[in-house]
């Protein structure tokens, strides 16, 4: 087939310009509403790829990426949020922690890095679990981290939430951090690491036999993949400046498994392509759900669609395949 | 014994009793076509509405209520697999749950759509909110009803699954499909049945709730579906009795949890179920009354 085909370095660098590209283009609009959307639009993709490696590599079925979400948000928001106001809304924070002010990225990271920990922690009880278990245990663990983020007020305010969160995560942030997330679940499927999970998938007791550690590997996607959801988790407070216990829950778990399906788990362009479009479309019908009045249709219309695509496309978009781009 | 020990044995027997009913249409469903059916909660939801509407129009004889409840959840629980299932029968197994997923978002946003997000109360009849001194105890009638009914929908089920032509194929299609089409066993047929009978004790289960509580939504299926699937688990997926036991032991739990802790610890009931879960999961993969699944190549 002599279609167009990159190499990895020519889609790499592709990738950078477009980011750019958008980046600038919408920074220089200074159209409010459309830089929250792009800020959301490029959380999305990064929560897909994400999840595309913890789900898609290793065929696990994992919906726990709100729960780490939540986690890492509000790790995060003990280290930005405006000093002189903590004690005030978090009155139960060590006075050590209290003073200090982190910047966003910093933060983030450390909220990701905290998500990452508790996602190895419950990795090790869940990732042996097969399909439904693993799939009813995450859905558990969002209501598990939810009910701790409603109880724990003294850190996070309870029920009625944190606001005036700073709104300190700025598009060239996102935008760097959506690439590097790109190349690092890129690199890695397309490494003895990647290869080993997709041999995971496909069949997992052929893989042990050839020697790979199947629990490690589950572990390590599981890990990473909790990583990431923390550090998304964690921007997303300061693109909006609000954060309840409820802000990551099922229907977004729902979104993000559409995305992955659409795409074609296991295909990292396929989830980039359906992130912005899943998003993009989404986005339009809550506009119209808005000036309707009619709450709802948005997702009754994400999930009728979801199963028509599957009836049509049972392996996605592109299946494990990512086209365009020389790979061997 | 205390007052307070009988008021909470008898909280777990009818808690436990409503998840059992949820629970065995999990089991049953899973047993015949090894799909956990996630729009199954939503099932008790459309019960507790069906109940909402037909005690607000006034016009049915309260006798037949439950009966209506009962054929409505069977429609509702056989429609949801000719539409969301027979279209995807073959796929795997993953694409099955994702459909499962999709029908239950769908229809709890279409009941956020026609029904409202606001909670709406509403209460049984006078005679139905007797309570009765039971040792000193000031217990609920219907807290006495629901173990009851479901103790009869158990016995009734167990006996059809037992005795009858057809339980007799539901169980045949549960112990190996290909076999069973080979006896000429019309596979489709069965799957219709067993969603709608999961789908008639689920609505049951949603009028039993509706009446305890008071208080029915749009979203209030969601929870209790996912602790019914819970119970399922940990008495071992597939298994009638152990889907009837897991129910109590988590209804138990979870009252003897709230009941018996100081009250501060009560806002973590939910997390202290599924804690429960992940445990019994680590000691017993298959459940208490599943059978391992051997894994081969």
């Amino acid at each position: 087939m002599k279609r167009l085909a990159l190499t990895p370095i020519q889609a790499f660098f592709l990738l950078v310009a477009a980011m750019g590209v958008l980046v600038l283009a919408v920074e220089a609009s200074g159209n409010g509403y459309f830089q929250t959307f792009t800020a959301l639009m490029l959380v999305n993709v990064m929560l897909a790829v994400s999840l595309t490696m913890t789900n898609g590599f290793t065929g696990m079925f994992s919906l726990g990426h709100p729960a780490f979400m939540t986690m890492g948000a509000y790790v995060a928001v003990l280290f930005t949020y405006p000093v002189g106001r903590k004690g005030f809304a978090m009155p139960a924070l060590p006075e050590v922690i209290a003073q200090i002010h982190l910047p966003l990225p910093v933060a983030a990271l450390v909220g990701g890095l905290f998500a990452a920990l508790m996602g190895w922690l419950i990795g090790r009880l869940v990732v042996h679990l097969q399909t439904h278990y693993l799939a009813v245990a995450t859905l558990g663990l969002i209501i598990v981290v939810q009910t701790f983020a409603l109880n724990l007020d003294g850190f996070t305010r309870g029920g009625r939430g944190l606001t005036g969160i700073p709104r300190e995560a700025t598009l060239a942030l996102i935008g760097v951090s959506t690439v590097l997330v790109i190349v690092l679940c890129w690199r890695i499927k397309h490494a003895s690491l990647g290869r080993a999970m997709l041999a995971v998938r496909e069949n997992e007791m052929a893989a042990r036999c050839f020697g790979i550690d199947a629990f490690r590997l589950k572990i390590t996607a599981f890990v990473l993949g909790a990583g990431i959801a923390g550090f998304c988790g964690a921007l997303l407070p300061h693109v909006v400046s609000v954060m309840s216990p409820k802000s990551f829950g099922l229907i977004l778990a729902f979104n993000l498994i559409a995305i992955i399906v659409v795409g074609g788990q296991g295909s990292i362009l396929g989830a980039v392509i359906a992130a912005v479009f899943i998003s993009l479309g989404s986005e339009s019908l809550r506009m119209v759900e808005e000036s309707t009045g009619v709450y709802g249709v948005t997702q009754v219309i994400v999930a009728v669609a979801l199963i028509s695509f599957l009836l049509v496309r049972p392996k996605g978009l592109f299946g494990l395949k990512e086209p365009f781009i020389r790979t061997s | 014994m205390s007052d307070y020990l009988i008021q909470q044995i008898v909280n777990g027997l009818s808690l436990g009793s409503l998840y059992a009913l949820v629970a065995i249409g999990f089991s049953l469903i899973y047993g015949v076509i090894r799909l956990v059916n996630f729009a199954h909660g939503d099932l008790l939801m459309i019960g507790a509405f069906m109940t909402f509407g037909l005690v607000a129009s006034d016009m049915v004889p309260w006798a037949a209520i439950p009966l209506l409840v009962l054929a409505g959840g069977f429609a509702a629980g056989g429609l949801i697999e000719r539409v969301a299932f027979r279209s995807i029968s073959g796929a795997p197994m993953i694409t099955g749950f994702i459909v499962t997923l999709s029908a239950s978002i769908a229809i709890q946003n279409l009941a956020l759509i026609f029904l409202g997000s606001q909670p709406r109360n509403f209460n049984f009849p006078e005679v139905f909110r007797m309570r009765l001194p039971i040792g000193g105890a000031d217990v609920a009638l219907i807290d006495i009803v629901i173990p009851a009914v479901t103790l009869l929908c158990a016995l009734g089920l167990t006996t059809f699954i037992r005795r009858t032509r057809v339980g007799i194929a539901i169980r045949a299609v549960a112990e190996n499909p290909f076999a069973a089409q080979l006896m000429g066993i019309s596979i489709g047929r069965l799957v219709f049945l067993v969603f709608g009978l999961g789908g008639a004790l689920a609505a049951l289960a949603g009028l039993f709730w509706s009446g305890k509580y008071g208080q029915i939504n749009p979203l209030m299926g969601f929870l209790p579906g996912l602790k019914a699937f819970l119970a399922t688990i940990i008495g071992g997926v597939g298994s009638l009795p152990g889907a009837i036991a897991g129910g109590y032991i988590l209804g138990f739990s979870e009252i003897a949890f709230v009941g018996f802790l100081p009250p501060e610890y009560s806002g973590y009931r939910d997390a202290f179920v599924f804690g429960l879960l992940i445990l019994i999961l680590l000691v017993r993969p298959q459940g208490l009354f599943g059978e391992a699944e051997q894994e081969r190549a």
